[in-house]
């Protein structure tokens, strides 16, 4: 249990997706514009992470780890993330037609997204179990959610002040970004201070 | 040699063939069926979902019209009877003309008839300058002049003339997209057959309209003794029409004695 917080913690505020691993920041700088689209994507993406986690796991252990093919492991887990979600993508609109009129636009933009790619990759990397492996995306999507709803709030306040034109549009933006990637390093530490 | 080369081939291969014959069969299996009349009715509306008729987009009107048939086909105000007629055809169902509808300015406080409390110099928004102290009118149900509803307007139809909204009644359709954006909801939509109207919303007693504003409706109840239908009403400090009631005689008009009440020519 202590280790699921830990790691639940660390992913969502010190080792921040977007802020400190620096991944995902097309759909970060690109759906931040609205609160309401930047949720709806942080929703997509916490799903499709958990769910590629719990498909790309046992592959990796069943099928690449005893025939020592580890090198091909990102190929095959970009493929089968595209797959995995055109599949989700197929099943919602049938079944759940209203989830898929709100996630829907955001899940064809995320089949290969470097942030789900990054926290498939990143579990087999820390040498997670199954469960910790889990929470451990579900993490990330929070944290992603977490960085997309701050910033898009900084982002309606950008837009509506004055700002230099040659700093407006996407060099403010950047910069802000930058700002809040800096602020979130206040975290570095703090899980050994809680924890231990 | 196997190991190194076939086996690493094989896998990605299998894994990509049983992927595509996984979705080729959920696709065939889970397929939902696209209502090929929904798609034209779609087509026809004019797409700007503005949800004048009572549903949440274009998309979702053509839905229900396909689907529910007691569902009328002249609820698209920004279509009209055109629109009404067209889809009536397409599906076979009885046309009604519309109904044209029209968006109205109730306030009248041009600056030489209203004073101002404050110099505001923040966000230029209604609704910004709504949170700061009730807005910069001495009158708080005043048009607040920073033209909110402009911007929400699609079709061009609303300017700022003298700082009120003016709305252009050839451009305006009667959506009603700036009757749900203005802050003091002085914007309301009425029939095209209506004539007249009241140019004001001030809830604050007569005595205090008359002190800030030179326009303002003063609730002295003069309409509502002349009106012979029970169509007038002073109710909350202004006068109302009651549009069932009201059959444009024009008494009320000529009996105003701050001319609050406005014509409108055909």
């Amino acid at each position: 249990m202590k280790e699921i917080l830990i790691i639940l913690m660390s992913v969502i505020l010190v080792d921040n997706f977007v802020l400190s691993k620096f991944l995902g920041i097309c759909p970060f700088l690109g759906v931040s514009k609205k609160l309401n689209s930047a949720v709806g994507m942080s929703f997509a993406v916490t799903f499709v992470m958990i769910m590629a986690t719990a498909v790309t796991y046992p592959i990796y252990r069943h099928l690449l780890k005893p025939f020592k093919l580890e090198y091909l492991q990102t190929i095959v887990f970009i493929l089968v993330i595209a797959a995995l979600v055109q599949l989700v993508e197929i099943s919602l609109k049938k079944y759940v037609p209203i989830l898929h009129r709100s996630l829907g636009i955001y899940l064809p933009l995320i089949t290969t997204n470097c942030a789900v790619l990054g926290a498939v990759l990143l579990n087999i990397k820390e040498e997670y179990t199954y469960i910790q492996s889990i929470f451990n995306a579900m993490g990330a999507g929070i944290g992603f959610l977490l960085a997309m709803v701050l910033f898009s709030g900084i982002r309606q306040r950008i837009e509506h002040n004055p700002i230099p034109i040659a700093f407006k549009g996407v060099p403010s933006i950047l910069m802000a970004a930058s700002i809040v990637a800096l602020s979130f390093m206040g975290f570095g530490g703090i899980i050994e201070n809680i924890f231990n | 040699m196997i190991v190194e080369y076939i086996l690493p081939i094989s896998i990605v291969v299998v894994i990509g063939i049983v992927a595509g014959i996984m979705l080729t069969i959920a696709s065939k299996v889970m397929a939902v069926e696209v209502n090929e009349a929904v798609h034209t009715v779609h087509q026809l509306l004019p797409g700007v979902n503005c949800g004048a008729c009572g549903f949440s987009g274009c998309e979702e009107y053509a839905r229900n019209i396909v689907d529910d048939k007691t569902v009328k086909t002249n609820l698209c105000t920004p279509g009209g009877s055109e629109v009404a007629r067209k889809i009536s055809e397409v599906l076979g169902i009885q046309f009604e003309a519309a109904v044209g509808k029209r968006a109205i300015v109730k306030c009248s406080g041009t600056p030489d008839k209203t004073n101002f409390v404050m110099e505001y110099e923040g966000l230029q928004s209604c609704s910004a300058n709504k949170l700061f102290y009730r807005g910069r009118g001495a009158c708080h149900n005043a048009c607040l002049g920073y033209g909110d509803c402009v911007t929400v307007c699609e079709f061009d139809a609303i300017h700022m003339v003298d700082e009120i909204a003016h709305i252009d009644k050839n451009k305006c359709v009667g959506c009603g997209m700036c009757v749900t954006k203005c802050p003091n909801h002085i914007i309301k939509i009425i029939p095209d057959t209506q004539r007249y109207y009241v140019k004001c919303s001030s809830t604050d007693p007569g005595g205090y309209t008359r002190k800030v504003c030179s326009a303002g409706c003063i609730a002295c109840k003069k309409c509502e003794k002349v009106c012979e239908h029970d169509a007038i009403h002073v109710k909350n400090n202004y006068a109302r029409f009651d549009l069932d009631k009201c059959v444009n005689c024009g008494k009320c008009f000529e009996v105003c004695p701050v001319k609050v009440i406005q014509y409108i020519p055909e």
